[in-house]
């Protein structure tokens, strides 16, 4: 009862005139940062982390300016599937997931509902996990606790797993892709040896390790438009979306049909989002797998499941809101975006940490109102914005094309300040376009390389400290996962198994 | 997006502004944004300090040009070292630096960096360390440490951030002067580390006061000993090592430092620019409430200090067999 007067309290700050302004601002921010390729919630975050102190020095306390970029961490959750579906570029690495369905609904002229869809799924992941982090922000500081590298390892596997079908029946060109992609991902210096890996020819540019992003922009600005291209011989194959108020109201009836995904990616996103190790990004992967996975029509994804656009996206607001709670309960970042957020608040004086919820409640609740209060006005502006972001669908090809390509050169060497990194995406561009001519799923390489840099490490700091591999079957969370994630390892080949016995049953039987 | 733009209008203006009136006064001024980088990843004790230099610059409008930070915390921050050592535009180029700094180049001959290449723009603070253990393992002393550490033998487990750096160094004096044969478990930063000391994934660490504080207050986590030559004014009731008999105690640097080939210059700027820092309300604060210790030093006297140290360093490393 307390937490629920606190949290009324909480809002009634939150709401007020100077507050609210500040939501609504850093909300719209937040959606255009994070609606544009390349730039994603920590770089909208970072590059207003100035203009907080302004804030602060009218305001005279730290909940004003948290409240503001909380508003723009919000803004840019929701924007970025704006890009993902609308262009097919990725808005943020945390949108990947979404351009596997939004991209497709959108070619089909259907991406008012993938825009309707990808809103109101954020929406719900926000608020399922806003609610479990006002009622048990504490209780579940001690489970992120409990996640040592054992665990995370096996929810690493499980991840794998999950994604092991991704890439249709062809198993083998699925495990190709993943190793492709882990390959990928070890390149750069070694944690545990300090070495060097893979730096070919010492070329400085690979000490960092391929980032993520842009793999993700090559693959699917670069490439997805030169197969695009080959695909149509530059004829439009883009179906044009009428905007009116039916469209509109049919978008919203249709988000019926992604009830599970909304609903699985936002207890994924929220469980995943407040493991230190995680965020956001592997969190909308794994949603996007387990909603496919559990899914009686697997097959649809990809091709323009409502359900895959609504489970990634659930599940990155979702994880958005979770990675708030080791930041401000144990003074640990989450994400790169939160990480950001955490400087913020040592420099307004706030000492993040165990006891910041008893010592700063002043601070605490109102925040926690106003993630409510910016997930509503994110919500409303977002679908408000809907018909303007189908405008951009109306382009002509041969202007979409090539806007297509700038941007995914523009907002590389936005991201990164490095040209290196945007001949490397041009590179992975084109390498991408080949593997989907030989009909390699770029999916699965996509996830290894998000999720191989916390995998690796996690799995040889667990072998160094206890020196066998039974400690992932003997702790208690680690071992009901790992199990998990084996079984779904194996199911593809069991079920081939299971499918022979049968035929070979039923022909016994019919001679 | 209006927003947006109209701040960063207002930011070009006012930077533009700024280079106009002081240009008379100064020789070197910014032209563009700095890179700020960063020897280690995010959320450690070296990424908030580093934050917190930049929102000090910017809150206070001390730098005409913007402060951008970039994270390289790879190889022990070989790799924020390469990326120094090859930039493009050195007078644009600082860097945030702890004990990597002379660590990685000596145990990585082949990255051919040289320390005393670097810019010495200014030694902002020594941080301290701290023999940290959960507080249910009932160890209250470093003496009761000592006896169960040894018990266990290489079952204890002690983590650190990344192999052979400054936590590497402190376990490694303890084993061999204590013969103890605890078990070193890199990790990619000291948050990450002092988060598996709370949650009892691993016996013990000896993080930075920064990194542990939070952990410090809720109780969950105990100092046993601190390696400083006087007791902490955060933790008096914590004995140092040398009361314990042991001839050691260890500083981490927290300087900024210049790419090589930074002109004087511009050194001469930036080591204005953050004596500014140094002696502002919020950086002293923060200094006295992380238990920092150390002055300000700069210029040649700082090169001295890299030199000493590096020698320091390079011993350290061959008696523990670390280097030939």
């Amino acid at each position: 009862m307390d937490i629920l007067f606190s949290l009324f309290d909480g809002i009634l700050i939150a709401l007020q005139p100077m507050n609210l302004g500040l939501a609504v601002l850093g909300v719209v921010i937040g959606l255009f940062v994070g609606a544009m390729p390349g730039l994603g919630s920590v770089n909208g975050v970072a590059i207003l982390l100035p203009f907080t102190f302004v804030i602060q020095g009218i305001s005279g306390d730290a909940t004003s300016p948290m409240i503001f970029l909380a508003a723009v961490y919000y803004g840019a959750m929701y924007g970025g599937a704006i890009s993902s579906v609308a262009l097919g570029i990725p808005g943020a690495s945390t949108a990947v997931a979404t351009t596997f369905d939004g991209r497709p609904l959108a070619l089909q002229g259907k991406a008012h509902i993938a825009l309707m869809a990808a809103a109101l799924a954020s929406f719900a992941g926000a608020t399922v996990s806003n609610m479990m982090f006002t009622g048990f922000a504490p209780m579940l500081a001690s489970v992120a606790l409990d996640f040592g590298n054992p665990e995370i390892f096996a929810l690493m596997l499980l991840a794998f797993a999950t994604f092991a079908g991704l890439g249709g029946d062809d198993f083998p060109k699925t495990v190709f892709s993943i190793c492709f992609g882990l390959a990928l991902s070890a390149v750069g210096f070694d944690i545990i040896s300090g070495e060097p890996r893979l730096i070919f020819f010492d070329i400085q540019g690979f000490s960092h390790g391929i980032r993520f992003l842009v793999l993700a922009i090559g693959i699917y600005g670069i490439s997805e438009m030169l197969w695009t291209m080959n695909a149509s011989r530059g004829k439009s194959s883009m179906s044009k979306v009428e905007v009116s108020f039916a469209s509109m109201t049919n978008a919203l009836v249709r988000f019926r049909e992604a009830w599970r995904g909304t609903l699985i990616g936002s207890v994924i996103g929220f469980f995943v989002g407040i493991l230190p190790a995680a965020g956001a990004t592997p969190a909308s992967l794994m949603a996007y797998g387990v909603t496919k996975m559990t899914s009686r029509d697997g097959d649809a994804y990809g091709k323009g499941a409502i359900d895959g656009v609504a489970a990634p996206e659930a599940a990155n607001n979702s994880a958005s809101t979770g990675a708030m709670l080791p930041m401000m309960t144990l003074g640990i970042p989450g994400s790169p975006t939160t990480a950001v957020l955490l400087a913020g608040m040592v420099i307004w004086g706030l000492e993040p940490g165990p006891l910041l919820f008893s010592a700063q409640p002043d601070f605490v609740w109102p925040l926690i109102g106003s993630f409510y209060i910016s997930n509503f006005i994110a919500v409303l502006v977002n679908i408000a914005f809907i018909p303007l972001f189908l405008w951009m669908l109306r382009m002509p090809f041969s202007i979409l094309v090539p806007l297509v390509f700038v941007l995914s050169l523009v907002g590389t060497y936005a991201a990164y300040m490095n040209m290196f990194d945007v001949w490397l995406m041009v590179l992975v561009g084109l390498g991408g376009f080949f593997m989907r001519m030989l009909d390699y799923p770029v999916a699965p390489a996509v996830l290894a390389i998000v999720l191989g840099p916390i995998a690796e490490p996690t799995l040889r700091q667990t072998l160094l400290q206890y020196e066998t591999f039974t400690i992932f079957f003997t702790r208690p969370i680690a071992g009901p996962i790992t199990v998990t994630a084996i079984i779904l390892i194996l199911l593809p080949g069991l079920r081939l198994l299971w499918r022979h016995w049968r035929a070979a049953r039923v022909g016994t039987a019919g001679s | 997006m209006k927003a947006l733009r109209k701040l960063m209008t207002s930011a070009l203006v006012l930077g533009c502004a700024t280079v106009v009136v002081a240009s008379p006064a100064i020789a070197w001024q910014p032209n563009k944004p700095i890179d700020f980088i960063i020897m280690a990843g995010k959320g450690g004790g070296a990424d908030k300090m580093a934050r917190l230099m930049q929102g000090i610059v910017e809150k206070e409008s001390l730098a005409g040009r913007p402060l951008v930070p970039v994270n390289k915390s790879g190889g022990s921050g070989a790799e924020a070292l390469m990326a120094a050592k090859g930039a493009n535009d050195p007078d644009h180029t600082i860097m945030v630096t702890l004990n990597s700094f002379y660590t990685t180049p000596l145990r990585q001959p082949g990255l051919e960096v040289d320390v005393l290449t670097f810019a010495p723009v200014a030694r902002m603070a020594e941080d301290t360390f701290l023999l940290w253990v959960h507080a249910d393992t009932g160890i209250t002393t470093f003496e009761q440490w000592l006896d169960v550490a040894r018990e266990q033998g290489s079952k204890w487990v002690m983590g650190g951030t990344g192999s052979n750096s400054e936590d590497n160094i402190i376990t490694d004096f303890l084993n061999t002067n204590y013969s103890l044969s605890m078990k070193y478990i890199p990790y990619k930063g000291g948050g990450a580390v002092a988060k598996d000391v709370a949650g009892k994934q691993i016996n013990s660490s000896v993080n930075n006061p920064s990194e542990a504080i939070g952990f410090w207050q809720s109780g969950d986590m105990v100092p046993l000993v601190a390696f400083t030559n006087e007791r902490l004014p955060m933790f008096p009731e914590v004995p140092t090592l040398r009361e314990k008999g042991g001839e050691f105690s260890y500083f981490m640097q927290r300087s900024v430092v210049g790419a090589p080939g930074m002109s004087e210059e511009a050194r001469a700027y930036y080591t204005e620019l953050f004596t500014k820092v140094y002696n502002s309300e919020d950086w002293q604060a923060y200094k006295s409430k992380k238990s920092l210790m150390g002055d300000l030093m700069s210029g040649d006297q700082l090169s001295d200090y890299w030199r000493n140290q590096r020698d320091n360093h390079e011993q350290i490393l061959r008696s523990s067999g670390a280097i030939r």
